[in-house]
């Protein structure tokens, strides 16, 4: 799983990572929030309306994660695929705690996700380097990436700051709540790559260990 | 976010349970009528409503792509969208508010399609608890009668087909009738439902359902005066 804020380069590492795990013989699915068959197109288009509310919402990503759950990331990692995900449930879970929902009931509804084997996060320590990013790309500044169902500031710069610093406080907790190896997203995109790619050959190489203990949690462990 | 039965309002709200075929709806509907009639501020609030999710419904429902866990999410999808839209505004408005249906039947229904009893209550944990929840309680036969001589055919998630039960589309649907009014009987005690025999003529029923509004309305007033 690699998960991050917007903007911290998930996608073009998701993309390096998955070539380079292909090269070494690996079967990939790569999947990622908002693009299940079920719930993928109506999130879209309720999110162009703006009036989505803050249950609502919360709700439609469940939806949509649990139609790619079920029907994508099982039966790949029953395959022996290695799931790749753009984004786990922590992004939910982060989204909704900065929206004031109970933290207790957002965990409860992911409740039947599986513990993944890593979650690599992929760390940018503030908000103005997202902005900065966000501008190098050419990349507008969007609604909701810049939390603007919260009305947190006066214009979207304003919005996207405070939105997005509160995001990353809460995915700073998360880190240590679920363990998440925590990558320095501000370094080069080689160095980044580099440094996932190794953090990711030592969780692979562990699970095709005959010798490994496993653990308790419900781990469906890829073949390697 | 405020959890099931820690909502405090100046409205009411008043819903209706039962299996298909309980007359639940025609009570309801005469209901609104005598609350309009006595001059209340009512709004009705209608099961799968929400503008925001029907599409998706729509299109999983014909191509199939419903599994019993994203049956139950996306309804609860819909039923925050009602939630934060149609009932809680005008509930703190101070109006009536009815609903045709309620968490009720999404418990029954996921559960007897195999949910897990505890997750779907969490998941709904963000309603609003009604003022009185009315349980029209009809015998699964009655019930089955009354649906078949109306109604055509059945669509298949509604007849339960993609759980296996049964081919046959009316077998599947009597068994899964069967499990969801096991799952309302259950509910009344565990939900404080009230319990009305749907077996009686619409007249009596419609009167006990009057006499209980009734007195739930003159405590709002006594409260206001």
């Amino acid at each position: 799983m690699v998960e991050g804020t917007d903007g911290v380069g998930r996608s073009t590492h998701i993309a390096l990572l998955r070539s380079w795990l292909e090269s070494r013989g690996h079967a990939v699915l790569d999947t990622g929030m908002t693009r299940s068959v079920l719930a993928g197109r109506g999130i879209k288009e309720a999110k162009t309306g703006h009036t989505l509310g803050r249950l609502t919402l919360q709700l439609y990503y469940a939806t949509d994660f649990v139609d790619r759950f079920e029907n994508e990331m099982l039966p790949a990692l029953r395959a022996g695929f290695i799931v790749l995900t753009d984004r786990y449930i922590y992004s939910a879970i982060a989204r909704a705690e900065v929206r004031g929902i109970d933290p207790t009931w957002i965990r409860s509804i992911y409740g039947l996700a599986l513990v993944p084997d890593a979650v690599f996060y992929l760390r940018i320590p503030s908000a103005r380097e997202l902005v900065a990013r966000l501008l190098d790309s050419g990349r507008r500044f969007d609604f909701w990436e810049s939390g603007g169902d919260l009305h947190l500031g006066e214009d979207f710069y304003d919005s996207f700051i405070e939105y997005q610093t509160r995001l990353l406080n809460v995915f700073d907790r998360m880190a240590d709540e679920y363990g998440f190896h925590v990558l320095d997203a501000s370094r080069s995109i080689n160095r980044v790559a580099a440094n996932l790619r190794r953090a990711v050959a030592q969780v692979i190489d562990k699970e095709s260990d005959p010798a490994a203990p496993t653990g308790s949690r419900r781990v469906l462990a890829p073949k390697g | 976010m405020i959890s099931y039965g820690h909502h405090h309002f100046p409205g009411k709200l008043f819903v209706v349970e039962g299996t298909d075929g309980s007359g639940k709806s025609t009570q309801l509907s005469l209901l609104h009528q005598w609350l309009k009639a006595e001059g209340y501020p009512v709004i009705f609030s209608e099961w799968n409503s929400s503008s925001l999710v029907r599409e998706t419904t729509r299109r999983a429902k014909k191509r199939h792509l419903f599994t019993p866990a994203t049956f139950s999410l996306l309804h609860a999808t819909d039923f925050a969208d009602r939630t934060e839209r149609d009932i809680i505004p005008p509930l703190k408005a101070g109006a009536i508010v009815l609903a045709d249906r309620y968490i009720y039947t999404a418990f029954a229904r996921d559960v007897a399609r195999g949910c897990d009893r505890a997750w779907v209550r969490e998941v709904y944990r963000f309603a609003v608890k009604p003022d009185v929840a009315f349980f029209f309680r009809a015998p699964l036969k009655v019930a089955v009668n009354r649906i078949m001589s109306g109604r055509p055919a059945f669509k298949y998630y509604e007849a339960g087909l993609d759980m296996g039960w049964a081919d046959d589309v009316e077998e599947s649907f009597e068994v899964f009738q069967g499990k969801i009014l096991e799952e309302y009987d259950q509910m009344v005690d565990e939900f404080g439902l009230t319990l009305l025999d749907a077996t009686r003529s619409i007249e009596t029923q419609q009167r006990e359902m009057r006499r209980i509004i009734s007195a739930q309305l003159k405590k709002r007033r006594a409260k206001a005066d």
